[in-house]
């Protein structure tokens, strides 16, 4: 790890929130990815993003090979494993028929993803048929039953890792809502039991089964057919589950991103409403920013990690000093000295919970008023029942009333007003938009607030304002310029892209880097339309003018140079320069000669003296 | 006066008026001599306060008037003396006028630096503003105020008014009070004024500007709607938190007689190889990895600046979108403010349109930014207007930070309309809560809100300070408690929960909420055993309960409460075989001296044992020990506990109970008749 000075010297604890994404190890998962490769599922499409018809099978490989990328970047501590049926080629330990399990060198069949297996595997589709091959795995004649042995496979992958410390899961993607629709009524039977004990064992030895069907545009994937007895699903959640199964890719994306990510609670908050109702939220992070991840040091022979090891010496004697160490602060004269345990005790003023002070209408909660990442508070009646019944009165009333809450929370460093802004239930199609619950919002405190914007107000003097034609134009651009379909968090980072793609291609010593898409770049083609070009246009004439000169620039920063530079004729630096005297001079009589002659103003002294003899002796 | 340093002017009313909040304006004008003892030490302060009985200023020596108006101190630098000056304002038995103390102020701003002067001229007024002003010589009161702030611009003199509105008593005169907010709005028309009500201490805590920040910006250059439409712009932060100084390590290590000793502490980082070998390595012999799945990739400082993501510095518009797309939540960050380049009146225009017309409509714009050359990421952020309600500012947007798609987790939450009625609210309920949200109001009115984020001060800032100045009195001075106004942002304000105290009532009334003893253990048991996120989190919340009442030991007196407490601890993982190995000595040890009435207690404690290892299931603990427990009665004769033992039915705890248990659940009923029980490996 890099360890950067100011960052030692932090007099903040680390927030604990910001360790919510990075997996400890002993919380794994062990995830296969099972695929139907049936020819149904190269034959029926659906419509993707740009309006394209693509394959289930397309949706499905490409689903996962997202969902990899973000494994290996969030959670590569979990190992998993892909594995087609209804194939026509086999590959398992089992040498089960119509089973092939997909892998790379140098790794086992379940293991941890690696930059080759994400490379390959996204080009899979090109070799599939070639390769591997499709071919309905499910006979009646001779009671080949692929989706038996798939299971079978899966579940003998999953024996790996102790069930107490890791999650084991299936996804299991198909199309095929009824496998042995089309069998005699008695090999039906047949084979439906086999095949739901074999879903049973798994289940019995702590595997779950996903299901992320897809439908065919024209009809529904029916899941009462076969899979909910599969899955394990009764009654009421089969309601629940899914409330549209996946039609498009996007969606079936989201489903997959919602459902390999386990949620995992950030903190456990008591809500203290009023004298005898304290509730039990949980609060989750939803919002964090992703990172590139820490530096770890390597040796540059071996590439092998090494130690980094930091100790604090005592400037004076050379004696290695033991933590904790004594801090001091200069005060008028001298040094007022605190020990670790003073500063701490300082910054203990509360005991960590959230307490309610009131409500205030949601005017009243500003644009500036935000200091970090919200948090997402639900509620939870594990410990404190009746939580949830005080949780759902106050989220209806505040949105029924347009109010939010303020609330005082001294669960972080420091202890800060929070607004809690109730947030409804959105649905779209592809599911849960956004969870109904709170947010909580760090408000910023006075000292933290800073007035900008008398910085810039001249007083007397009227601020510039647009006039009615102005507004008019601004009003046609801004129709022109509209986002159909925005939804925040829509662009992926590019610099986050782009690192991870160069983190790949060095890890498979490629020499290409393959070129990674700035979805953030404003789009070109429709800025160039020609209605919003001459709304664009319209505008900027509307408040430049005729005038080609846009930067009606009233010179004020050019004056300043020219009469800088008018200072520095005091001196004759030609002259000092050659007598060695600049650096009798100050600094700031040093700048006024390289301000006159548009030379940088950076550094030190003697820095600004060799700057001047350099340009001087030209 | 160099171009970042302050003069200030200080005008304190200590009329009888303002006698109650002096001890807070004191605090509050501490901490900003204290912060600039810290921070901006070659700053100048002049203290003045009116209302006294003295007369002293130079204006009264000159020219006569300006009565009750006493200069504390000159203008000059901040120094030890300043703070404990403003700590010991005097009392003052006169209403006094504030525009008197105002001229005295400005004068000995003018006085002291001229206009020429450059730097930062500031006059910071605090009063009640409840007392009448003397009319003029000549003209009226408005036009002499309006004069004194024209001077004021003329001369760039800043000006603050704190107007004290504490909870408006019967004898002051709503007329007066009238007239002079009149006369202060004067000057925020003519003069860089600003004016702040604040009704409470905390607020007036807050509404000191203690530390000053130049500010600085982060960006100037071309907010682009496209290559041709340009608009220049500046980019400030709108919002940075305040932290506390660092503070620097000190090593005590150098001899007392060392007088050239610095003390200071030097961090040395080595890079070895491994942990055993002294051997470092040289900057040159490492290599900066990244973690990528199971492997760590290295890359070397070329490969980085070369394969890097480049970019270009600028803002570039992405489009507008209804405001309602962008819910609160998403604002990632503290916030920036994007104002238009001053010097460029056409940029203020075109931000003025935009501004203007996005509000009008309920738009925001959408950004993509750079903000600096060579950065090595990009952040797609919201601009939302920020329409300027006087008439001297120019128009500006807000920026926040928006979230990628790799920042965002996505978890589903089960609806709460599928929630069975058992855990939703009755229609009964649902009205009280409603009552609750409406009544428990912070905002009754804009002019009233109290809990502003902007006047609500930084309670461990101003406790940090405070220490600090004890400190620096007397070494070993103790924390001071947390200031008494700080109640108003940790509890609820009583006096609003007193008014509402029938529907505070109605709303404990109508939701009863218990603990659930049971899955309490049982979810703290999980959370033992995998590890999550949560963990350090959940520890040290609950550390700092445990500190409060610690039970360490199982006592005598109230064994089974001990036990119980000491077991529920969860500030480390080892107090629940900690209290297992206290409670079976204690049993032991009741067993083993046993008169009759400890015998119930002996067995209350073996229930309690019993009750707690199901729960936490440890069942091998407890039933190893009850085995231990029936040999040890045979052993001596005490054969009257174990008829109890019996009578009570306490068996071991069988697999039906804690999965772990290797006891069936035959055997366990079998136990107590058993003569001879089965060791347990």
């Amino acid at each position: 790890m890099e360890l950067d000075p100011e960052d030692v010297f932090r007099d903040e604890d680390e927030d604990p929130e910001s360790q919510f994404f990075q997996e400890k190890e002993a919380s794994k998962e062990f995830v296969v990815y099972l695929i139907d490769a049936s020819p149904k599922m190269f034959s029926s499409t659906c419509p993707s993003e740009d309006e394209k018809q693509e394959s289930h099978f397309h949706i499905s490989v490409s689903c996962i090979a997202q969902s990899l990328k973000s494994h290996i970047i969030n959670r590569s501590n979990d190992e998993i494993a892909i594995c087609f049926f209804n194939t026509r080629e086999k590959k398992n330990l089992q040498d089960l028929n119509g089973v092939y399990v997909f892998n790379v060198p140098q790794r086992e069949c379940i293991d941890r993803p690696t930059a080759r297996l994400i490379k390959d595997f996204d080009l899979i589709e090109e070799s599939f048929i070639e390769d591997i091959g499709s071919q309905n795995g499910i006979v009646s004649d001779s009671r080949e039953n692929s989706l038996y042995s798939a299971l079978w496979v899966a579940q003998a992958l999953l024996r790996k890792g102790s069930s107490k410390t890791a999650d084991k899961r299936i996804f299991l993607f198909t199309n095929e809502d009824d496998p042995f629709g089309s069998m005699r009524i008695s090999v039906k039977e047949d084979m439906t039991r086999t095949t739901l004990q074999r879903a049973k064992d798994a289940q019995d030895l702590g595997i779950s089964i996903e299901l992320l069907p897809l439908s065919h545009p024209d009809k529904q994937f029916d899941i009462s057919l076969f899979y909910k007895d599969l899955i394990g699903l009764n009654g009421d959640e089969l309601t629940e589950f899914m409330p549209s199964v996946g039609q498009k890719l996007e969606d079936m994306k989201d489903q997959l991103k919602k459902r390999v990510l386990a949620k995992r609670i950030a903190k456990r908050i008591t809500f203290m409403i009023c004298d005898g109702v304290s509730i039990e939220l949980n609060g989750y992070a939803l919002l964090r920013p992703a990172t590139p991840g820490t530096i770890t040091w390597l040796d540059s022979t071996t590439n092998l990690p090494i130690k980094v090891e930091r100790s604090y010496v005592c400037a004076d004697t050379g004696a290695i000093m033991q933590e904790p160490i004594q801090r001091i602060q200069p005060y008028i004269n001298r040094d007022v000295m605190f020990t670790a345990a003073e500063l701490s005790e300082v910054k203990k003023i509360s005991t960590g919970h959230l307490r309610l002070l009131g409500f205030k209408p949601l005017s009243c909660l500003k644009d500036y008023h935000n200091m970090k990442p919200s948090t997402f508070l639900y509620p939870s009646d594990k410990e404190v029942i009746g939580s949830t019944r005080a949780f759902i009165a106050l989220h209806r009333s505040m949105i029924q009333l347009g109010r939010f809450a303020v609330a005082f929370y001294g669960g972080t460093t420091p202890p800060r007003l929070v607004a809690l802004v109730a947030q409804d239930e959105i649905e779209s199609d592809g599911g849960q938009v956004e969870p109904p619950g709170m947010n909580m919002i760090y408000l910023p405190y006075a000292n933290d607030i800073r007035d900008i914007e008398e910085l810039h107000s001249k007083p007397g003097v009227a601020a510039p304002r647009a006039t009615e034609d102005q507004l008019k134009k601004a009003s046609a651009l801004m129709r022109r310029l509209e986002l159909k379909d925005f939804s925040v968090c829509q662009f992926a980072n590019p610099a986050l892209q782009r690192h991870y793609a160069m983190l790949q291609a060095i890890a498979l010593d490629e020499d290409e880097l393959g070129e990674t898409r700035d979805e953030t770049l404003p789009d070109e083609g429709g800025m160039n339309r020609p209605g919003v070009v001459k709304a664009i246009e319209e505008f900027k004439e509307s408040i430049y003018g005729d005038d080609s000169e846009e930067e009606s620039d009233s010179g004020a920063k050019e004056k300043s140079r020219k009469r800088k530079a008018a200072d520095a004729g005091d001196y004759d630096f030609v002259e000092l320069a050659k007598t060695g005297k600049l650096k009798d001079l100050t600094v700031v009589e040093l700048k006024t000669y390289l301000t006159a002659n548009n030379l940088p103003l950076s550094g030190k002294k003697d820095a600004l003296i060799n700057r001047i003899l350099a340009h001087v002796s030209k | 006066m160099a171009r970042n340093r302050e003069g200030l002017v200080l005008l304190v009313d200590v009329g009888p008026a303002m006698h109650s909040v002096l001890p807070d304006v004191e605090k509050a004008c501490s901490l900003l001599m204290q912060k600039k003892l810290i921070y901006n030490k070659f700053d100048e302060v002049g203290i003045v306060v009116f209302g006294t009985q003295e007369t002293e200023n130079e204006l009264a020596r000159d020219i006569g008037g300006y009565e009750n108006v006493k200069v504390l101190r000159n203008i000059k630098v901040v120094d030890e003396l300043v703070v404990d000056l403003v700590k010991r304002l005097p009392r003052g038995p006169v209403a006094g006028d504030f525009l008197d103390a105002l001229i005295v102020g400005m004068d000995m701003l003018i006085k002291m630096y001229g206009a020429g002067q450059k730097g930062k001229k500031r006059l910071c007024l605090i009063t009640n503003a409840a007392c009448p002003t003397k009319d003029p010589f000549e003209g009226t009161k408005d036009e002499q105020v309006s004069t004194i702030a024209v001077k004021m611009a003329a001369e760039g003199i800043k000006m603050e008014s704190i107007v004290m509105r504490a909870d408006a008593s019967g004898d002051v005169d709503e007329r007066i009070i009238e007239e002079n907010d009149h006369l202060l709005s004067l000057f925020s028309t003519n003069a860089i004024a600003k004016r702040v009500y604040v009704e409470s201490p905390l607020s007036l805590l807050g509404s000191l500007k203690t530390r000053r920040v130049a500010p600085v910006t982060l960006f100037r250059g071309d907010l682009e709607i496209n290559p041709s439409m340009k608009i220049k712009v500046w980019v400030y932060k709108k919002v940075a938190e305040e932290r506390l100084p660092t503070l620097k390590m000190y090593s005590d290590k150098a001899p007392p007689s060392d007088k050239f000793a610095k003390h200071e502490v030097k961090i040395d980082y080595d890079y070895k190889v491994t942990a055993e070998t002294s051997e470092v390595l040289a900057p040159e012999e490492r290599i900066k990895g990244f973690r990528y799945g199971p492997h760590v990739i290295p890359i070397s400082p070329d490969e980085m600046e070369t394969l890097k993501f480049k970019t270009e510095k600028g803002m570039k518009l992405l489009g507008f979108t209804d405001a309602s797309n962008i819910l609160r939540h998403y604002y990632m960050k503290d916030v920036n403010i994007v104002v238009p380049d001053p010097s460029k009146e056409k940029s203020v225009i075109a931000v003025s349109a935009l501004a203007r017309e996005m509000k009008q409509t309920n738009k925001v714009a959408i950004v993509r930014c750079v903000w600096r050359n060579g950065q090595g990421n990009v952040v797609v952020g919201v601009l939302t207007p920020n329409v300027s309600e006087r008439d001297d500012t120019p128009d500006s947007f807000y920026f926040n930070v928006l979230p990628f798609a790799e920042d965002v987790r996505e978890f589903p939450f089960p609806s709460f309309s599928r929630f069975p009625a058992s855990l939703k609210p009755d229609e009964q309920q649902q009205a009280v809560s409603d009552n609750l949200v409406k009544m428990l109001d912070l905002a009754p009115s804009p002019k009233e809100e109290v809990l502003k984020p902007e006047l609500t001060p930084n309670p461990v800032l101003q406790r940090f300070y405070e220490y600090l100045e004890l400190k620096s009195k007397s070494t070993d001075a103790a924390l001071p408690p947390m200031n008494e106004a700080f109640k108003r942002i940790m509890e609820q304000d009583p006096e609003l929960s007193s008014s509402n105290k029938s529907i505070m009532d109605s709303f404990s009334g109508s939701f009863e909420v218990k603990e659930n003893p049971k899955l309490r253990k049982a979810s703290k048991r999980l959370l033992r055993d995998k590890p999550s996120g949560s963990d350090d989190e959940d520890n040290r919340m609950i550390t700092y309960n445990a500190n409060e009442n610690s039970i360490d030991t199982v006592g005598d007196a109230n064994p089974v409460q001990d036990f119980e407490a000491m077991i529920s601890r969860r500030d480390g993982n080892d107090w629940t075989d900690k209290a297992i190995s206290e409670m079976k000595k204690r049993i032991v040890k009741l067993v083993e001296d046993s008169t009759t009435d400890e015998v119930d207690k002996a067995l209350e404690c073996l229930l309690s044992l019993r009750k707690c290892c199901v729960l936490e299931q440890e069942p091998k603990q407890f039933n190893e020990f009850l085995n231990h427990l029936y040999e040890l009665c045979q052993e001596k004769k005490l054969s009257h506990f174990l008829a109890h033992f019996t009578s009570k039915k306490i068996t071991m705890i069988p697999k039906s109970e804690a999965a772990d248990s290797d006891v069936a659940d035959e055997e366990a009923a079998d136990f107590t008749v058993k003569q001879e029980p089965k060791l347990e490996t």
